[in-house]
Parts: C-alpha cells; structure tokens; sequence
C-alpha cells in the first residue's frame, strides 16, 4: 500500500493533481454548504455548462484557458445573481437558459474548429493529465485566495444564508456577500473543471455540503465536516483511479456518493436507536 | 445630549412617518400615512391580509423606500440599530445551526466589515440568551426546536441587535395558545423593563389593544392611529374589534 503511494507520487502529474484537486475540493466543499442552505445549487451546475462553453472558445482561439474562462464564469455567475434577484423570469429558468445557451455556443465553437476531439472530451469527463505547472500556480494562488476570503466573512455568510432580510435590515450589504459567493463559485468550478469534468464537478460542490448535514448539527461542523468529507473522497478517489485505470472525476464523485451513503446510515441508524 | 432612553429628554420622536406611501410595480399598497413612534411605545399594527401591514415592516426598516413622503428616524436611532424578528422562511426550516450561532447572528450589523466577533458581541448575546430563558437549548440544532423555542432564539437574536427598537412580523404565526401568551408576556417585558421600543403586526386585534399603547390600523390607507385607549371607543375600533374577531381568531 505504502510502496503504491510512493510509487504514484514519483509522478509530477499525478502529484499536480493532487496538489490543485485537493484545494479545489476544499474551496468546492466550504462554497457547496452556503450554495446548498441558500438553495442555489443548481448555480454550480449552471457555472460549470457556461466554463464548458468558454473552455471551448478559449481552445478555438487558442489562448491560455483559464484567462478567459474565469473571467467569462464570474460574469455569468453575476448575470444569474442579478437575473435571479429582480426579473421575472425565475432563477431556476434562468440558470437552464443560460447554463444550456453557453454549451450550444461551445459546441457550436467546436464543431467549426477543432472538432470533438480528446481535447473536448477530456473537459466533459475531466483529465488527471490536464494541469500544468502553470496552472498549479495558478490555481493554488486563485483557491488560497478563495479560502482566505471565505474564512474571512465566514460570520457575514452565515447571516445572509440563514436569514437575508434581518441581515439586510441591520445593515449587512447582502447583494455584496451573494455576489462573493457566486464569484467563487465561479472560479472554484473553472479551476476543478477540467481534472473532475464539466459534467461532474459540480457534485463536488454538493455532494460533501449534503453529505455532512446528515450529521452535524451546527453551522460550523457542517462547515469542517464537508471540508473533511470532500479532502478525504477526493484522495480515495485520485488513489483508485490511479491504482484501478478509471477516470479521476469520476472516481472521485462514486467515493462522494459512498461517503454520502454512510453517512445517511448513520443517521438513520442513530435515529433508530 | 440626548438620553437614550425615556421621551422625556429627545427633542424628537424616534420614527417620523410623513405622507408616506408605498407601491410595487407602480401600483400602490398603501398610501397616507402619518404617524409617529416615541421611544418606549408599545405599536400594533393591525388589519386585514393585504391591507399593507409587512410593507409598512419593509419600509421601516429601509428594504423598500416609499414611493412619496418619507420616514425619518430621530432620537439617534441608526438603521443599524433596530432589531427585527422576521416571519420564517423556509430555508430557515432544516437549516442546520446551533441557538446560539443563530443569536449570535445578530450583533453582525454592529460588527460593520470586521470579520470575527468580539468578546462584548459574546457578552451580548449570552446574556440575551438568559434574558430569554433559552439556556438549554444553546448547543440545540435549530432546525429540532418547537415553534415557540425557534421564535424565543430570534427574538434573542433580535435583542442582540438592538437596544431601542424592535420590529416584530407576526411574531405568534403558527404557535399553539399557551406558547402565544407567554411570548406576548415576554414581549411586554422586554418594553416595559428594557425601555425597548416595540413595533409589531398583527391580526389579532384583542390581544394588540390589550398590549399596545398605540394602534395604526390600515385598510391600505391609514385608517386609525392613536393611543389604544382611543382606538377601542374610534368607530373603526369598534367595528374591528365586534367583527374583527373572527378575523383575529380563524386566522390563528
């Protein structure tokens, strides 16, 4: 067991994975409680459509992808907030309108240019092989500034997630702080994306949040807990795919899926008892 | 100097209402209203569903601006400064928190962009937690408390707020008889032995005129606002009070 892990280690790409995977599913996790009490979760499945679309234009017009995803996704994730927040059409319509519209434009994008090659494939169901040295830096400095970020208004999100309007009538800039959850969302998604998949990495941002409510009874242990949850899924995974040849993202979502199991055991046995 | 307390020593009311009228989307909700709100009144507002109860709540507390008119706070009073039991949403339902997080909670206005809370907003709000008898349920998951101990738990958050004015939204919605009493009881205390200032909606009429020491009753237009003493012999008052009954009990 040990000899295998040292064995996976000696991999730079492997060891960049786990690197940025990691902070990744710690920021995923820490987001996912306030997106999922705030009933915003269908806004990482939106974000992460609309970081598919942009990847594609980005690979098109060959440019660095991160440069154009991140800024693109935070727009969205504001247009959602904003759209969610005044208009008539309703939040959950807007997020599908927007979320599908950036896929179409991708694919659309694709198909005049490079075709559905790996490259495509490899953003839907993610890569283990896609992160840089670059984008480690990139991602480990975007993602410290996440957590610093969310550790720093950790009361205030607490507030505005559990009531709005009192935090709104005793003077806490509320639009302020739905926004900041929302861009970090945004980068959180663009960052995870192409290790875990489009179409999987918002799980990540759920899964641990649901996961550690079946538990905990307070705000923070909910908050610490899914941050363990979502750390520890995500080594097991990157551990099983690299011992058994199957896809990262998907791995780690199926040791997500286990650990949600679980722990709806324990509770329902603790119930019972 | 002002004191903070007690009309006696402010040189002006703590909320002024002029001319106030509110709308949404150009239609308007209600309209003239004039009124004023001393510090250490006890205000009910009452009146039919619809007649504009909440948005007044909405304007008071600088959510919604009025379409004409104004409402001016005196007496010193910071927007930040008044506590507010809203009506519960359903996200607060399941939301996993501790008492104590959620009454915490409300010394997050005062706080402004600091991040942490101090050692005086845990003094605050421990000792509105034994004002409000809810010690035991302090490392309790909201979401596992009965109706009656979840608006205790907002109402010590709202106290964390606040040390002049409360606004309170239905606050006995949902609550069976005996739990209604015992928070109008706690209410009254919290006005008369803190010097609170109490504003709140209701519609059930028996109980705000045996409570309050002002009425403001609209029928989307400012039928009614004085003492209570004067509301019961009014001609609305009467006529609410005779057939209002039904309205203040099937509601409950």
């Amino acid at each position: 067991m040990i000899n295998a892990l040292v064995e996976m280690f000696s991999y730079a790409f492997i060891v960049r994975a786990v690197i940025v995977g990691l902070l990744v599913s710690l920021c995923a996790a820490l987001l996912g409680v306030s997106l999922v009490l705030k009933r915003y979760s269908m806004i990482g499945d939106g974000l992460s459509h609309v970081g598919f679309g942009t990847l594609a234009v980005a690979t098109a017009l060959n440019i660095a992808p991160l440069s154009i995803s991140i800024p693109a996704t935070v727009l969205a994730a504001f247009l959602l907030l904003r759209i969610s927040e005044n208009s008539k059409i309703k939040g959950d319509a807007a997020i599908a309108l927007i979320s599908t519209g950036a896929l179409a434009i991708g694919i659309m994008v694709i198909s005049f240019t490079t075709g559905m090659n790996t490259d495509v494939y490899s953003y839907m169901f993610g890569s283990i092989l896609a992160m840089s040295t670059s984008d480690v830096t990139l991602s480990v400095a975007l993602a410290v500034v996440v957590l610093v970020l969310f550790i720093f208004f950790y009361n205030k999100l607490f507030g505005v997630i559990f009531d709005e309007n009192f935090a709104k009538a005793t003077g806490v800039k509320t639009f302020l702080y739905n926004m900041l959850i929302a861009i970090l969302t945004a980068i959180t998604i663009v960052l995870g994306m192409r290790m875990i998949g489009a179409l999987l990495i918002s799980s990540l941002i759920l899964f641990p949040a649901l996961t550690s409510m079946r538990i905990c009874k307070k705000f923070k242990s909910v908050t610490i807990c899914a941050a363990c949850v979502s750390l520890a899924s995500f080594f097991i995974g990157i551990v099983v795919s690299y011992s058994y040849a199957t896809p990262a993202g998907a791995s780690v979502v199926i040791v997500n899926i286990a650990a949600f199991a679980l722990f709806w055991l324990i509770n329902s046995l603790k119930r019972r008892t | 100097m002002w004191k903070r307390y007690g009309k006696r020593y402010s040189n002006m009311a703590l909320i002024t209402c002029r001319d106030a009228s509110f709308a949404y989307e150009g239609n308007t909700v209600v309209e003239g209203l004039n009124f004023t709100v001393e510090s250490g009144d006890y205000l009910c507002i009452i009146g039919e569903n619809g007649s504009g109860k909440s948005t007044i709540i909405k304007g008071l507390l600088r959510l919604k601006t009025p379409q004409t008119g104004s409402i001016v706070a005196g007496d010193g009073l910071k927007p930040s400064e008044i506590g507010y039991l809203p009506q519960q949403t359903v996200v607060q339902k399941d939301f996993p928190a501790s008492a104590y997080e959620v009454v915490l909670s409300g010394r997050l206005g005062a706080r402004g962009i600091l991040p942490f809370y101090s050692r005086a907003d845990k003094a605050i709000a421990e000792e509105n937690i034994r004002r409000l008898d809810i010690v035991d349920l302090r490392n309790k998951c909201y979401r596992e408390l009965s109706g009656g101990q979840q608006q205790r738990v907002l109402l010590a958050r709202a106290l964390c707020a606040t040390k002049k004015l409360l606004l309170l939204d239905e606050p006995v919605a949902g609550l069976d008889p005996l739990v209604t009493q015992e928070l109008y009881r706690l209410i009254e205390d919290i006005n008369r032995q803190m010097g609170i200032t109490i504003i709140m909606v209701s519609h059930d009429v028996r109980t705000a005129v045996k409570y309050a020491s002002h009425i403001l009753h609209l029928k989307n237009t400012q039928a009614f606002f004085g003492r209570t003493e004067d509301y019961v012999s009014s001609g609305v008052g009467i006529s609410f009070l005779n057939c209002g009954c039904a309205d203040g009990r099937h509601a409950e």
